[in-house]
């Protein structure tokens, strides 16, 4: 499609701005750009157009089934776009005085509690503006912590390979050295294996759980034990809240550190790779070393920001966090309700589990046994047709459907996540498990069809390895 | 039932029995009984209760489109034309995620490509990511990127850069042993202080940071500061968008990295956030930067497309090797940027950034008349400008609530510096109000 910048013609705009009504101050002209930046000269008519046909050309959840694990692509409600476009929300400068801004920090404040309940973790700061900015701040949290009790020796961070790749990195940009823990054959965290490489030096374990595979660690308590006579601590990565949510909390499992990607579980759109929110929370004891500031209420009743928090970790961004964002979420979590949050948890893990037993007649499953909101495919038993878990993906399309999560966890060989979620319908279900089983008969019938999908897209198979060697990045 | 949930008892029922279990608590045997009781959650409630309740915490708020704002800080009071509404509230935009599967993300990606090529084109560099977190941990982010291109782990930043971002520079380079160390102001232009960078300069300076405007809204000498500074120690210029549109690229004039706050370009104030953090370099350093990339290519038939490129640097594939753990970025604000700038086009934002200019000088003009003010610095500024006040800042600022305006930004409150307000002008400030309010102070006492 052309792009914005071949629609230009010199002498339009789309806006008309009202005649300057003050006098004009003097300019050195040094200052000034000799030449102006190239943006496209269009008019409004044009740019509606162009970003309509752009709609066009993406997938979305609202379009059709997304099955993306670990992305938990759920429906985003309209009420919450519609609340947090109200001008007393949208249109608030960071710095007006506190009186003026009672409404939104009563917000901030309640949600904080709210998102302390869910997880069971007794503070949290709603400033980490994604998921990966969220470990970071936690991981930052326990560096803190350890430092200023004496355990200045703690220095690596046990990640399981099962993890989302973020993990490590946020660690490291921690500070911390990472340790990988192998996963055992049922998909979980190799109990032994852990208690071996559990040495003094370790500061914490990034778990997800369930994890990756969809899996529950079963052996959670344990692992806890194991952690706490270590003084190592536990973080959660609370991206796969989604189904768990009102059955079982974080903080009970005994951990101390969790982050949620409020754009996952908590329904606030992922924009096409954001904005998020990625809060924190974190155990009493932890909770002088939150980022600054954090949002009180004084025995007046009134909301203020606190700027002094004893062992703060410092600032994790400018303001706040992402307000818009996390209103969303906070409207989504009164909607449902702490009965709605928990059906909606059920029911992710019913849809997950009714597709793959419904799924496992044809195809194989890298982990047998119930899951919990999603599981992964080991797409290897394709390979005799010749055919790949990507050609799987890319064929998907033509059916309307996005492809699920591929080639991750990196532990099973040409993975498939699937992630249905609970705001699928059943009959939506059984359409795409027909589509799924359909796709693999064409494997063994006709995998041409498949290698060279997908067909119905305006663009083909793109050229990767050439985008990457000739690096054309603007106009 | 609930309205976003859609199953019936019926489907429950059928679907326990295809998997073979009698309850859906049966699919959570494997989870301890640990929470034994409800979330301590408000129950349910309709569409029409939520919205009475969240008007009425709606309606202690005061909002800066009903009251005027002469506030800015870090975040600007821009109009934003409503086209960028109703395209940012489009769903295949909304409810889309990462262009992992770069077939059905074609929109996603054409816009980013166009996005990356308008901030390049403000900036005066290369190349561009597809948007950071904001303004502050786009800093934080270019000065590690720095470190990892000379390998050197010493940064000298002017203490005149907004200080909530120095703030998170400290948070982000404490772990990685980078040294931070700050640059001081000449008093007299407001400027950096020539001879204190001259002095702080050594061998093990990874890299310099100056503001474009700076948080007093004071333009710096670039080329100047380029030339003292050896060729190997990197400059990171943190600027202002809308500027860029009628004033000289930081590029042009020897930047290596440029970044900044986004929000001026189309995004709402938002109470702070979301906006996004821009960040451009030279086109040698791509390699060494964070984020996600866009690039063309075309596919099986010819035809150009977009793909995310340069993976390998990324955390999905390089776990704890990668350049930086951001993930999810801030796409859709990015969005929101790139139809301001379609929309606005070379000539719209030119005109937008010279009224910032005139309208802020008008205000400082007519404030210094009254004599309750007195100028701080000398140096040219770009629509915010700091005064010494004669009267408490605290005072003139609830007079001014009182006539529904937001007056300016108490510095003591950001920088501990007394009696220092910081006024900000855009061109959503009209002559009659910017006579107005400078009316009402000159009767203040
Ligand atoms: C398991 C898991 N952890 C962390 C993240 C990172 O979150 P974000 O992309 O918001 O930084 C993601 C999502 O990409 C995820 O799926």
């Amino acid at each position: 499609m052309k792009l914005i910048f071949d629609k230009s013609m010199n002498g339009r705009t789309g806006f008309r701005i009202p005649e300057l009504d003050v006098p004009k101050e003097n300019i050195d002209k040094k200052y000034l750009r000799k030449e102006l930046p190239n943006l496209p000269e269009t008019y409004e008519l044009e740019v509606i157009r162009h970003y309509d046909e752009l709609e066009k050309l993406n997938h979305s959840v609202d379009k059709g089934f997304y099955p993306l694990g670990s992305c938990t692509m759920k429906y985003n409600p309209v009420l919450n776009e519609e609340i947090a476009n109200w001008e007393n929300f949208k249109f608030i400068h960071p710095y007006q005085e506190e009186e003026t801004v009672q409404g939104n920090l009563q917000i901030m404040y309640e949600l904080q509690n709210y998102l302390g309940e869910l997880t069971g973790m007794d503070a949290v700061t709603l400033q980490p503006a994604a998921g990966a900015h969220g470990e970071l701040t936690g991981m930052l949290i326990i560096k803190k912590y350890l430092e200023t009790n004496g355990f200045k020796n703690k220095t690596k961070v046990i990640v399981p390979d099962s993890a989302h790749g973020t993990n490590p990195a946020s660690a490291k940009m921690a500070g911390f050295e990472i340790v990988e823990v192998k996963s055992n054959i049922n998909g979980t965290v190799d109990i032994e294996e852990l208690k071996k490489i559990m040495t003094e030096d370790i500061a914490a374990i990034m778990l997800t759980n369930p994890n990756t595979l969809g899996i529950f660690e079963k052996d959670i308590l344990e692992i806890s034990k194991i952690a706490k006579s270590n003084n190592t601590l536990l973080y959660y990565d609370g991206a796969n809240l989604n189904a768990i949510m009102g059955k079982v909390r974080p903080g009970d499992m005994g951990f101390d550190v969790v982050h949620l990607n409020l754009h996952k579980t908590l329904s606030t759109p992922h924009g096409m790779g954001g904005p998020g929110s990625g809060t924190v929370g974190v155990k009493e004891f932890l909770k002088d070393y939150l980022p600054k500031p954090i949002v009180e209420k004084s025995k007046e009743d009134k909301y203020f920001i606190n700027y002094n928090i004893k062992h703060s970790i410092g600032r994790v961004r400018s303001f706040y966090g992402n307000f818009l964002v996390y209103l969303k979420a906070y409207i989504y979590i009164l909607s449902m309700g702490s009965d709605g949050l928990k059906r909606a948890s059920e029911l992710a893990v019913l849809n997950a589990n009714y597709m793959k037993k419904k799924m496992s007649e044809y195809m194989n499953m890298s982990h047998e046994g119930i899951c919990k909101h999603e599981f992964v495919i080991d797409g290897s038993f394709l390979k005799e047709y010749g055919v790949k878990t990507l050609d799987i993906a890319k064929r998907l399309m033509d059916f309307d459907i996005h492809p699920p999560t591929v080639y991750f966890p990196l532990i099973v060989k040409e993975a498939m996540m699937i992630e249905p979620t609970e705001t699928e319908s059943k009959e939506r279900l059984d359409i795409v498990i027909e589509n799924f089983k359909t796709i693999v008969e064409e494997a063994k019938t006709n995998p041409d069809i498949i290698k060279k999908a997908p067909h119905n897209t305006k663009i083909s198979r793109l050229n990767e390895l050439k985008a990457n060697k000739e690096l054309n990045i603007k106009y | 039932m609930y309205p976003y949930l859609p199953h019936t008892d019926e489907d429950i029922n059928k679907m326990l029995k295809t998997i073979g279990v009698n309850a859906i608590d049966d699919l959570y045997s494997d989870v301890p009984e640990l929470l034994n009781r409800d979330l301590n959650i408000p129950n349910s409630i309709s569409e029409i209760n939520l919205k009475r309740s969240l008007r009425e915490k709606a309606s202690l708020n005061d909002n800066i489109r009903d009251f005027g704002c002469f506030r800015g800080g870090g975040i600007y009071n821009h109009y934003i034309p409503s086209i960028v509404y109703q395209i940012g509230a489009k769903r295949g935009f909304l409810t889309a995620y990462t262009p992992y599967q770069a077939e059905v993300s074609q929109g996603t990606l054409q816009i980013m490509y166009e996005f990356q090529t308008m901030i390049s084109e403000l900036t005066g560099l290369e190349v561009s990511n597809s948007s950071m977190y904001d303004g502050a941990t786009s800093v934080a982010e270019a000065i590690l990127m720095a470190g990892r291109i000379n390998k050197k782990y010493k940064t000298l930043i002017a203490n005149t850069i907004h200080p909530e971002y120095i703030e998170v520079c400290e948070t982000y380079l404490k772990p990685q042993e980078f040294n931070l160390e700050k640059i001081n102001y000449d008093k007299k232009t407001g400027k950096i202080n020539i001879t204190d960078l001259k002095n702080k300069i050594n061998d093990e300076i990874s890299s310099v940071v100056i503001g474009y405007p700076n948080f007093y809204g004071i333009i710096e000498d670039i080329e100047e500061i380029r030339e003292i500074i050896p060729k190997n120690i990197l400059l990171i210029v943190v600027s202002n968008p809308i500027m860029l549109g009628a004033f000289q690229s930081p590029g042009k004039l020897g930047a290596d990295i440029v970044v900044g706050e986004g929000q001026p370009l189309g995004n709402a104030p938002g109470f702070g956030g979301p906006g996004f953090g821009f960040f451009s370099s030279k086109k040698e350093f791509i390699r060494n930067m964070p984020g996600r990339i866009i690039g063309k290519t075309i596919d099986d038939n010819g035809k150009e497309g977009f793909v995310m490129i340069l993976q390998t640097r990324e955390q999905h594939i390089r776990r704890e090797k990668a350049t930086s753990n951001i993930c999810s970025n801030h796409a859709h604000n990015a969005l929101l940027a790139a139809v301001y700038m379609s929309i606005m086009g070379r000539t719209g934002i030119k005109e937008i950034a010279m009224q910032n200019y005139h309208k802020s000088h008008y205000l400082y003009n007519k404030l210094i008349k009254t004599e309750k003010f007195e100028p701080v610095f000398e140096g040219t500024f770009f629509n915010e400008f700091a005064l010494k006040s004669k009267i408490s800042i605290d005072k003139i600022n609830k007079k001014l609530h009182e006539q529904k305006y937001f007056g300016p930004l108490n510095l003591e409150k950001i920088t501990g510096e007394k009696n220092i307000a910081l006024f900000c002008a855009t061109e959503l400030n009209t002559k009659e109000e910017i006579d107005f309010i400078c009316s009402f102070l000159e009767g203040i006492i």
